[in-house]
């Protein structure tokens, strides 16, 4: 069944756009991510324009984050004062990732500076998780307990605040840093940024696991909404029946894939992942190096 | 059919020119709806005269439908720094967002090159490109380009030898449009020549217009784009809660 999205302009098949919300939400429920950078590489794929694609996308996050969300609050398991700040520094990220996507738009590059982005970020983690899992699996058949680092540099920043639920006491300077990377990301790459923001919660602010993905949810509902109504505002590149009908197939995919999650093992899900990161990562850079069939492109004029 | 009819009956009622055309579609409004999977368009006619039917040179029909126009970018893709990225640019000043062609010969044959000109009636002339920047020194490569990419896409379409014609008086062709259709008035003209020179013209509109939903999150998304942006926000919050509703339930 084919059907017009009003706003990309374009005609495509319903069960294809049904079918991979499907795919993606089974993904997302078996590994806990957004699916976010995975889906907006596939939408490209499908020809929905670049610039509908990530704006579409980041309203669909908030329907999958708010949808988890709801489940950490009633465990408890969100810092509110940490998101807080978080969210912050990724308001301010959101809305200067908008202001360089629009500019690059206006040049031409923006194809380009996503794809180089999806890249270097789904490489960079796709290989990190990788290696990161295989050492995993080893220490387990050893016997080894993982280390965790306890002070680092971080510690010696001014402006310190506690958070109560996560049991710290830091400097406000790296939470906002990291809150603005990810804002900018998501506006650039249409991505909630938990993948990035959650080792980041880990690792750079100390974070206990158990507190992190639902804060980190928290702060992507409002970064992402953020960013749906900058682009709809400014580059009316929103698609609603689109994103209904990714939704939709989300819904049912992710029940799907938390089922099929829980009856596998930690780290084979995240090898699995890893190698499905680096999949669409290979295919994106391949898309770059080599020479494409057709040299030309056409755009929307008045970019100057 | 009953246009045709009533075209034959105007035929022999009416005093005219030399020869003249009188026109019928099959719908002269075309509607773009959730569904819309593009459309088929049947433009038939006939031809009215006063004088006996000249055998030579013989009567052509050339047909062109062309969608709104707008200035277009087109950019051309170069190896820097071992990736593939943008570089030249060429802005054309008007391009159909929609063109098709059809003639009941080879195009070349049923018009001359200056009526072409006069015209504007092949897909390269109906493309208005003035003055390419200094930095691009073949901007017809650009313009080819752009030809290559929407006739892929059938947007552009040359049609030679589809529309036929009876006994030098009834003609008819249809015409293919795509899926991805953009909205607005598209002009459509009807030429006869003999000999490669224009001798009568006639000029409609076909309406392509988004219809219901599609028209309504359209307009809602360019004129009160806040609104807009709010709804889908408020849509996907409804939808993320009712999903986690439904599956606290399952569980149950």
């Amino acid at each position: 069944m084919q059907i017009y999205l009003p706003i990309a302009e374009v005609s495509v098949n319903a069960f294809l756009l049904l079918g991979l919300g499907g795919l993606v939400g089974v993904l997302s429920g078996m590994f806990g991510v957004g699916g976010g950078f995975l889906m907006t590489p596939l939408l490209f794929f499908i020809g929905i324009p670049p610039a509908v694609a990530v704006a579409t996308e980041a309203n669909q996050i908030v329907a999958s984050s708010f949808s988890g969300v709801l489940a950490h609050f009633k465990r408890k398991t969100v810092d509110l004062r940490m998101g807080t700040v978080l969210l912050i520094g990724g308001l301010i990220g959101a809305a200067l990732g908008v202001v360089v996507f629009n500019y690059l738009k206006a040049q031409g590059q923006v194809d380009l500076l996503v794809k180089l982005c999806y890249v270097v970020f789904l490489g960079v983690i796709g290989g990190l998780m990788f290696f990161e899992s295989l050492r995993a699996i080893r220490n387990t058949k050893k016997g080894a307990p993982p280390k965790r680092k306890k002070h680092n540099w971080i510690h010696g920043l001014p402006f310190k605040m506690r958070f109560r639920v996560s049991g710290l006491y830091i400097s406000v300077i790296p939470p906002l840093v990291v809150g603005v990377a990810v804002g900018i990301l998501a506006a650039i790459m249409g991505v909630g940024g938990g993948f990035i923001m959650v080792p980041a919660m880990i690792y750079l602010l100390g974070m206990p696991t158990k507190v992190v993905v639902g804060t980190s949810l928290f702060q992507i509902i409002f970064v992402t909404a953020f960013t749906t109504m900058l682009h709809a505002t400014t580059n009316y590149t929103v698609d609603v029946v689109l994103a209904v009908l990714l939704l939709v197939g989300g819904v049912i995919g992710a029940q799907i894939g938390t089922r099929i999650g829980v009856k596998m093992k930690a780290e084979q899900l995240r090898i699995l992942l890893a190698l499905m990161v680096l999949a669409v990562c290979g295919k994106l850079a391949l898309d770059l190096l080599l020479q494409p069939s057709e040299l030309y492109s056409l755009g929307a004029a008045g970019g100057h | 059919m009953r246009a045709l009819i009533l075209a034959l009956a105007l035929l022999t009622a009416l005093p005219a020119m030399a020869e003249e055309v009188v026109l019928g579609l099959s719908s002269d409004q075309v509607s773009i709806n959730t569904s819309f999977d593009g459309s088929e368009i049947l433009i038939f006619g006939a031809v009215k005269r006063e004088e006996a039917i000249v055998d030579e040179p013989r009567l052509q029909v050339i047909i062109t439908v062309s969608g709104p126009s707008e200035p277009i970018t087109v950019r051309r893709k170069e190896k820097r720094f071992g990736i593939w990225v943008n570089t030249d640019a060429l802005e054309i000043d008007s391009a159909p967002s929609f063109y098709a062609v059809s003639t009941s010969t080879l195009l070349g044959l049923s018009l001359s090159e200056t009526e072409d000109v006069r015209h504007r009636v092949s897909i390269p002339r109906a493309i208005r490109s003035v003055d390419a920047p200094d930095t691009i020194s073949d901007s017809e490569s650009f313009t080819e380009a752009l030809i290559r990419i929407k006739s892929k896409s059938n947007q552009y379409q040359l049609n030679e030898g589809t529309i036929s014609v009876d006994e030098q008086t009834l003609f008819r062709t249809a015409i293919e449009l795509p899926a991805a259709l953009t909205e607005g008035d598209y002009q459509t003209r009807i030429f006869l020549t003999r000999g490669g020179a224009v001798v009568s013209q006639y000029e409609t509109s076909i309406f392509v217009r988004k219809v219901g939903l599609e028209r309504w999150l359209f307009t809602l998304s360019r004129e009160n784009a806040f609104l807009y942006g709010l709804m889908s926000l408020a849509i996907a919050i409804a939808a993320g809660w009712g999903a986690s509703a439904v599956f606290s339930a399952f569980r149950r």
